[in-house]
């Protein structure tokens, strides 16, 4: 055991049994998220991993209050600070979104409103939660593109978002996220559509502002590359349910779940060349198999086992390991290196 | 964005010297041209080639477009020879304008004051009751005929129910003093209050009857839009700042919504003469269409030359302005 103990009795967001389903009104129901449950910390950053469509837009959309009020069913608790998110009415939920706890998305362009400036839809934000005048908001909307690394920030208040570059309007993003000094972040995919070079920036940029103020980052990614520059804790997700959960450490040294593998399979090298994505995994998780039968992940899985297909393996402390480490699957990769030297 | 507004202004010139072409070409083109409306079937060829002559009629054809253009772009449309008789044509459209600019502003403010938030509220509760009620209602919009609405709402509510006039401008009996031939305004600048009223009373079921297509289309447009924009990642992004309900119906979904509805209202406002020859036929309005619909079908060309110039001019500055007011709430396009 590390010395992180102390602080695992404060928990600053506490996702449990998180279900989401779509569906009804004739369709068939569709379960996104399946069960999912993880903690956060105060300032600390948490990966949530796996390949597009597993299901980690529709967890961090339940735990805002985001999902579309229509076609689909919430169950399970976030914990806030004390409070159940998921109980909240409209209102309520309204006054924390933004202050306390705020999100950026994957496509800075769409996320930001063409026809209003930069410099409103900053301070909005802050005329919102901190009651201050649109003077003084924009003011302090000058500080906050400053402090993100947009270089002349008085002339780009003015500006719209087509005036912008794609790195430059997801740190007017990231600025609105981080207005009000909200104590969580949640960041899906904020670099995935950018270009390579300039995601390097904004992942610099996040890790740097999230240390200083102390906030907690929920990071989304499918690409362990980011979770290795960045975050505390991982969480691997397949077709809805948390596979395997570690610490950033344990994850890169002793990866157990074949899918986890998989993933670090596809991370990209240094020289930016990518290797072919998931070369080590063939299909894909739209395929939708659901954990009623067996594993959801034991068709694409090179060490799936006969008992893989009939029965879902749970979620349980891997024996092997020296500290936190669980584990959903019958029959992981051998514990390398996982012994004590 | 001066530039912008000079680039739309130098198209506006030439799209007016396109319809002087064509209306130039219509009228020379027409079976009994200007001499038979004016000398009548039976006159003799000599006054017939008197009068061609006069009218500068046997001169080549350009030589006749560039008087055509010179004496419109001078006002000199000619007398009317049927709809007032000897009354210069210009001067009869002055006198009819008012009324049908009142008439005009009423319908449009009625079709965009329900029309946008009843759009709104329709798409906000997709397939709900509301929605599907005013889709309905849309749709009857578009499909019943102006004059058989018109006809209609005279009939129950002017002869039927008796609760409003069932034609004309103002009562008979009511001496209003006349400042700008708005009567509406007319009565509130010489606080005769009644006027007004009565004029008020005069321009509702016409109106109605008039707002009933741009009501349709601005609804449909509107209701069309805001879906759309609802889905929008930025206006999630809006709810993720927790902003409030109020803010973000007006700053990111109408903002945004009201680009195509901008456009389509520049072309009902457009549309609205052809509506209004309908309405204003069946409520003996007389205002511009009535005068059209006179003008045409007693082949009095004068004014028939200068309604339909007006009416392109208008056509032209109303999408002229729309175009301003887009640049101004686009900046896209304001910024290029
Ligand atoms: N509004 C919705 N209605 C129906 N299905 C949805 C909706 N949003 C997401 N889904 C489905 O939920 C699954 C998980 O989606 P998502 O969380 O967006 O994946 P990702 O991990 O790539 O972010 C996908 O199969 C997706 O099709
Ligand atoms: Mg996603």
């Amino acid at each position: 055991m590390t010395t992180a103990a102390p602080a695992k009795t404060e928990t600053l967001l506490a996702v449990r049994d998180l279900v989401v389903e779509f569906g009804g009104r004739g369709r068939p129901t569709f379960r996104a998220v399946d069960g999912v449950s993880f903690d956060v910390r105060p300032g600390q950053t948490v990966g949530l991993v796996g390949e597009s469509g597993c299901g980690k837009s529709v967890t961090s959309l339940a735990i805002m209050g985001l999902l579309p009020k229509r076609g689909n069913k919430v169950a399970g608790s976030a914990t806030y600070d004390g409070t159940d998110l998921l109980t909240l009415d409209d209102r309520e939920m309204r006054d924390h979104r933004g202050r306390d706890i705020a999100m950026i998305f994957q496509d800075p362009l769409s996320s930001l409103n063409p026809v209003v400036s930069i410099g409103v839809q900053v301070a909005e934000v802050l005329q919102r939660h901190r009651g201050m005048k649109k003077s003084t908001a924009i003011a302090e909307s000058r500080d906050l593109l400053d402090q993100v690394g947009i270089p002349d920030p008085a002339r780009r208040l003015k500006e719209y978002p087509h005036q912008l570059s794609g790195g430059m309007r997801q740190r007017a993003l990231i600025a609105m996220a981080l207005a009000c000094k909200p104590r969580l972040l949640i960041a899906d995919e904020p670099t995935t559509a950018l270009d390579v070079t300039i995601q390097a920036q904004i992942l610099n940029l996040l890790k740097e502002l999230v240390v200083d103020s102390g906030t907690a980052l929920i990071m989304i990614t499918h690409d362990l590359g980011v979770v290795a520059g960045l975050c505390d804790e991982v969480n691997v997700l397949y077709g809805g349910r948390i596979v395997e959960t570690a610490s950033r450490h344990e994850v890169f040294a002793r990866p157990r779940h074949p899918y986890t593998t998989g993933l670090l399979g596809s991370i990209p090298r240094l020289d930016g060349s990518r290797s072919e994505q998931l070369a080590a995994i063939p299909g894909s998780v739209a395929d939708n198999i659901p954990w009623t039968s067996g594993c959801a992940f034991a068709p694409r899985c090179s060490r799936a086992l006969e008992v893989c297909r009939s029965e879902a393996p749970p979620l349980e402390q891997d024996p092997t390991a020296m500290e936190e480490h669980t584990l959903r699957c019958h029959n992981p990769n051998p514990a390398e290196g996982g012994e004590p030297a | 964005m001066l530039r912008f507004i000079v680039r739309r202004l130098l198209q506006a010139v030439l799209v007016m010297f396109i319809v002087s072409a064509l209306l130039f070409a219509w009228l020379r083109s027409l079976p009994g041209g200007p001499v038979d409306s004016l000398l009548g079937e039976r006159a003799t060829p000599a006054s017939r080639a008197a009068l061609s002559k006069q009218l500068g009629m046997d001169q080549p054809l350009l030589v006749q477009y560039w008087h055509f253009l010179d004496n419109m772009v001078h006002g000199r449309f000619g007398t009317s020879t049927q709809v007032q008789t000897g009354a210069d044509a210009l001067h009869i459209f002055f006198q009819r304008l008012p009324a049908t600019v009142e008439l005009s502003i009423v319908a449009i403010v009625i079709a965009l004051a329900t029309a946008i938030p009843l759009g709104y509220f329709a798409a906000k509760r997709h397939g709900g009751l509301l929605d599907t009620g005013s889709v309905v209602l849309s749709l009857i919009g578009v499909a019943v005929p102006v004059f058989f609405l018109a006809f209609v709402l005279k009939y129950v509510f002017a002869i039927k129910l008796g609760w409003l006039p069932p034609s004309g401008r103002q009562s008979a009996d009511l001496d209003a003093t006349r400042v700008t031939n708005f009567y509406v305004l007319d009565g509130l600048l010489t606080r005769e209050y009644d006027a007004s009223w009565d004029a008020i009373k005069h321009l509702i079921l016409p109106a109605i009857a008039l707002a009933s297509i741009p009501f349709a289309v601005i609804f449909r447009i509107t209701r069309a839009s805001v879906l759309e924009v609802l889905h929008e990642d930025y206006v999630r992004t809006a709810e993720s700042k927790g902003l409030t309900a109020r803010i973000i119906r007006g700053r990111h979904v109408l903002h945004n919504a009201m680009l195509p509805v901008v456009t389509t209202i520049g072309l009902q406002v457009g549309g609205l003469l052809t509506g209004a020859v309908l309405t204003e036929t069946v409520f003996a309005y007389p205002g511009l269409g009535d005068a059209l619909a006179q003008a045409f079908s007693q082949r009095d060309y004068s004014v028939l030359q200068v309604l339909i110039t007006m009416a392109a001019l208008g056509y032209v500055l109303v999408n002229l302005l729309v175009d301003i007011a887009y640049a101004i709430i686009d900046p896209r396009i304001r910024t290029r």
